[in-house]
């Protein structure tokens, strides 16, 4: 049954550059424009431009915001600076990981919050249930559809930026934000993203989407697609919700320690902590794989003939020149230097266990 | 994009007869563009045999990985070793130095069932509607 595409505001720019456009959680969106390795390779060595308008942009706002946001994400919110931003997930109530979320403090009672495209339809009603439980005073206002959001990643993006428009980016830290101008628009500009690289995520106006692309685009950035984002954010190490993490997985599981406040209470904050205590079954790694041949998702792992985990994404990483995969293994196979093998259809490849990530930036954050 | 020197087959290979009875064997160019950066090629040795509209091995990409078909009959007698160290030469020139195999064909009356450029061509049109 032929199912019916959102189209963000730039899907009219993708075609007439001839991007090959594919369905990707309910939306019509770039896979590549030029091929998935050269995209890769113009975002680790100068700038690239990502149409991620179909992930939710939602804002929340009201007295008790805060606390709210510190019931349903991992993180801390109301210590959360204005003007600064947080990586965080929004677990159920046995800790399984509902979504992975960016949330950035606008006022002192406001945050606006980036989920996930095929999840804003879970993450909104989860927000509405706590709401009416629990937090009367907070609003949710889905601001997906007025406002365009184009990831532009690459070292080569702080002077891209700056010369684009009046955001002094050279004053901006990793996971702060800035409101200015971009090729004359105004811009929400953070600097985040989800490449492993240097760069900013853009939030416009979804009728100025298509100039400031343009604008972006003549100076030097390289149109990339959702392919070469998958890459780029494996090889940093990130995990993609729907392949690495969901609501099966905990973020103890995930490795995700980092990113949860064990010592405040939030929804499935006892799950969590009873799992940190015992110590789970299962841990996601990073995975060497020999030869060419790539590791997918669903492939079993090994370890002397018998099966102990499965591969979440895998691929081929043109920054390393290997193919490298993550996935999760039993706990006491996890650590680095395991070695590990995986079924590739059929054939065995050796699999090593590295500490994510495969690749790291240069330049401090 | 698609020489008229060789016959194709609806699996989007390519063959192209050399002196005597030896053939080249590749993918075309709407192939590689619909499977993207290749990045390994499976591809049996020289010395093995390959049946007409038969699985011959598969290719990969960074997208998915896709059985390959040999559009002829007959005997590897050579096999690509460049484009096997180097899987974008499939896409850089599919129909030039990314060729994959070289079969001595066991009956090349096969090429006659085979599109001609002309034939692959509208067939690569009607697909595409």
């Amino acid at each position: 049954m032929a199912e019916q595409l959102n189209r963000t505001p730039l899907h009219g720019t993708h075609t007439s550059l001839n991007a090959r456009m594919v369905p990707f959680a309910g939306w019509d969106m770039p896979v590549q424009y030029t091929g998935i390795l050269a995209e890769t390779r113009a975002v680790r060595s100068n700038a690239g431009l990502f149409d991620v308008s179909h992930m939710g942009r939602l804002d929340i706002s009201g007295a008790d915001s805060a606390a709210f946001l510190d019931w349903i994400v991992t993180h801390n919110a109301a210590n959360l600076r204005q003007g600064r931003a947080r990586y965080a997930l929004i677990c159920n109530e046995s800790g399984g990981i509902i979504d992975d979320t960016v949330y950035y403090r606008v006022a002192e009672d406001r945050y606006l919050l980036v989920c996930n495209a095929s999840n804003r339809q879970h993450v909104v009603p989860w927000m509405h249930r706590w709401i009416a439980e629990r937090f009367p005073g907070v609003s949710v206002e889905d601001r997906t559809e007025a406002t365009a959001m184009i990831a532009f990643q690459g070292p080569a993006t702080p002077g891209l930026l700056a010369a684009a428009g009046d955001v002094d980016t050279s004053r901006m830290r990793f996971f702060s934000y800035a409101e200015g101008n971009v090729a004359s628009r105004p811009a929400f500009v953070g600097r985040t993203g989800y490449t492993g690289e240097d760069g900013f995520e853009l939030i416009v106006d979804a009728g100025d989407a298509s100039h400031v692309w343009r604008t972006l685009m003549e100076a030097g950035a390289a149109p990339c697609g959702l392919g070469a984002r998958d890459v780029l954010r494996l090889e940093a190490g990130l995990s993609l919700h729907g392949n690495d993490i969901d609501t099966t997985t905990t973020p103890v599981e995930a490795c995700l320690e980092r990113f949860v406040r064990l010592d405040k209470e939030f929804v499935g904050a006892d799950a969590l902590r009873r799992q940190n205590e015992q110590g789970p079954a299962r841990r996601l790694v990073g995975l060497n794989v020999q030869g060419r041949s790539l590791a997918r998702h669903g492939y079993p792992i090994l370890h002397q003939g018998s099966q102990v985990g499965t591969v979440t994404s895998g691929t081929q990483s043109p920054t390393l020149d290997r193919v490298v995969a993550m996935g999760y293994v039993f706990s006491e196979l996890a650590g680095a230097g395991s070695m590990l093998q995986i079924d590739i259809r059929g054939r065995l490849a050796e699999a090593e266990v590295v500490p994510l990530p495969f690749y790291t930036r240069d330049v401090g954050r | 994009m698609i020489p008229d020197d060789r016959k194709y087959s609806k699996e989007h290979e390519w063959v192209k007869l050399e002196e005597g009875s030896d053939a080249l064997v590749g993918i075309t160019h709407f192939a590689q563009d619909q499977l993207g950066d290749v990045v390994y090629l499976d591809l049996p040795g020289a010395g093995a045999r390959v049946e007409q509209f038969a699985k011959l091995g598969e290719i990969e990409s960074v997208k998915a990985v896709s059985d390959l078909f040999s559009p002829v009959s007959g005997e590897i007698v050579d096999v690509n070793q460049e484009a096997i160290d180097h899987p974008e030469l499939v896409n850089e020139d599919p129909s030039g130095r990314g060729w994959l195999l070289r079969v001595r064909l066991q009956d090349p009356a096969e090429l006659d069932v085979l599109l001609t450029a002309e034939q692959y061509t509208a067939f690569l049109e009607e697909s595409s509607h």
